[in-house]
């Protein structure tokens, strides 16, 4: 190996081509199988020294990610977004403020959306957890909701997207058939910066008319 | 470096009694952790950097909505959802649905919980932010300083400290007379709502009468006012995600003409749920009049001493008053 050959030192796995992006590296490391525990990029969080297991929850647990069951090591000071972004690589949750206050980071826990930003992982162990990637058919097809979003041009920066529409998808699947006041307080956990609100809107009301015209096969306007 | 937790031990009991001894062992060193969303916010901000976190989410008892000989008992882990979609809380007990029904955002509701929606720590940015206050054991106010920025506090009963109880089904809960129960590893003790929670004249750094090391389990709420017509209305910037800037719960027993009984109770003007005495007593036993409506807004405000920001909530507390009569 000769000097030129060597790994830029931003690159964090051993090996790995200089100039990948974090999205290839992430995706890469998970095809690899790499335990990623000691992320260093997302910051002290996840690698400061944690304190020797006194009794407290075991790190190595299962979780139920979009019908699946992934073993995983986790942090008792872990958030589920940084698991679900930084470890199994489901980068579709996005990470906005951090703090609760913008639902970019919105999930399914047993078909009630939460967000992830500000939920322990620990706490979701036996929990079903769906997240943007879990909601497309087994033929690839768009979910209801994702498709009607692009109909009724929900997204411009589409930031905010996965979470509205998990935020959407999470009423449906509670009330089928909202009205648009009910739907605009369903929403009202979701900022959107791009203030797309009222498409979003158009779309949870698109997505629900489909619903329905599927489950009485109506051909009346959607 | 915002963002990053320190680390901890988390510990998940799945009974109470686990998680009593838990708390005792522990004691100022840890922390109970019920929806998680503010705790998280804390220690992200590392202002507050407990050894152990107790997560209460998995323990049974604390979940739930039952009635217990005429009262409703409810678990202090019962989310805010719950709380506001219960058909026994809607049916007896509207005022504490609709004000669970306005906390913060849906999914904040999905997670947030009664106990800590009761139990939160307040919402002074100059606290939170982790400066050295009288709340936090410094010597200074921050928000009480001339320029300072106190749009979003007290008005009433500040003592050194000007914050505000943030909560909005505290008010809703001491207008319906409820009870908080608090256990510990050395027995249970009941509250009333009405002194559950703590004054800054009487101990600047707590904002509940929990001791370290105790657990609020329930809230008990009596059948004396099941029924009653009800009105609460929460003033805020925004319609979503925001705390109050005043709200007010209040419970009437009228026959239509005459008010016989009262309960009127704002929030965030006082670093507790602020009981407006003067004004039950003034409407009740008295039919309602227009003339007695602003007599009574203009009780509501008496001895208030706003900061240099936050006058407006003068009017905005008589308004809320005067509509919550007006309702009936």
């Amino acid at each position: 190996m000769t000097d030129t050959d060597a790994p830029s030192p931003t690159v964090l796995l051993p090996g790995a081509p200089a100039g990948w992006s974090r999205r290839d590296f992430i995706k890469g490391v998970i095809a690899s199988g790499v335990t990623v525990s000691s992320v260093s990029y997302f910051g002290a969080g996840c690698a400061a020294p944690l304190p020797a297991q006194t009794g407290g929850v075991e790190r190595l647990l299962s979780l139920r990610v979009n019908g699946q069951t992934r073993r995983v090591d986790v942090a008792p000071n872990e958030t589920l977004a940084t698991t679900l972004r930084y470890k199994l690589g489901l980068t579709g949750t996005k990470i906005g403020c951090n703090r609760a206050e913008c639902g970019a980071c919105t999930v399914l826990i047993d078909n009630v959306n939460h967000y992830a930003c500000s939920s322990l992982t620990h706490r979701v162990r036996d929990r079903e957890i769906t997240t943007v990637e879990g909601l497309e058919a087994e033929d690839g097809s768009l979910h209801p909701v994702q498709q009607a979003f692009i109909d009724e041009l929900g997204p411009q920066c589409g930031f905010c997207t996965p979470g509205q529409v998990m935020s959407a998808v999470a009423l449906l699947r509670a009330n089928p058939t909202p009205t648009r006041e009910e739907a605009r307080e369903a929403m009202s956990g979701n900022l959107c910066r791009c203030g797309a609100y009222d498409h979003y809107l158009n779309g949870v009301m698109r997505a629900a008319g489909l619903t329905t015209l599927t489950a009485s096969a109506d051909t009346g306007e959607v | 470096m915002k963002d990053a937790m320190a680390g901890f031990e988390l510990y998940q009991p799945t009974d109470l009694d686990t998680a009593l001894e838990s708390a005792a062992r522990f004691g100022e060193a840890g922390w109970l952790l019920a929806g998680g969303y503010d705790s998280l916010d804390w220690f992200k901000d590392r202002v507050k950097i407990p050894e152990a976190v107790i997560d209460l989410s998995h323990i049974g008892e604390l979940h739930g909505i039952r009635e217990v000989d005429g009262a409703v008992e409810i678990g202090a882990m019962t989310t805010l959802t719950e709380v506001s979609r219960s058909p026994l809380v809607r049916g007896r007990f509207q005022l504490l649905a609709d004000a669970a029904s306005e906390v913060a955002s849906p999914q904040i509701r999905n997670a947030g919980t009664l106990g800590g929606n009761l139990c939160q720590d307040t919402r002074c940015w100059y606290y939170r932010y982790g400066v050295d206050c009288y709340r936090a054991g410094g010597n200074t106010c921050y928000a009480a300083a001339p320029d300072a920025q106190n749009r979003e506090h007290a008005i009433f009963g500040a003592s050194r400290c000007v914050a505000v109880s943030p909560s909005d089904t505290a008010p809703a809960l001491v207008a319906l007379d409820a009870s908080m129960v608090v256990r510990s590893v050395s027995g249970e003790r009941v509250v009333p709502a009405d002194n559950f929670f703590m004054e800054p004249g009487v101990d600047i750094e707590r904002m509940t009468v929990l001791e370290a090391g105790e657990i609020l389990t329930s809230v008990r709420i009596p059948p004396t006012w099941a029924d009653a017509a009800f009105y609460f209305e929460k003033v805020s910037d925004r319609n979503s995600w925001d705390f109050a800037l005043a709200s007010i719960a209040a419970a009437f027993r009228t026959d239509g003409v005459t008010i016989d009984d009262a309960r009127v109770v704002c929030g965030a003007v006082q670093c507790i749920p602020r009981r407006l005495r003067s004004v039950e007593r003034y409407v009740s036993g008295r039919p309602r009049t227009p003339e007695g409506v602003d007599a009574a807004g203009a009780m509501a405000v008496k001895g208030a001493e706003p900061l240099s920001y936050n006058g407006y909530k003068i009017p905005l507390v008589t308004n809320l008053v005067k509509r919550a009569l007006r309702s009936l």
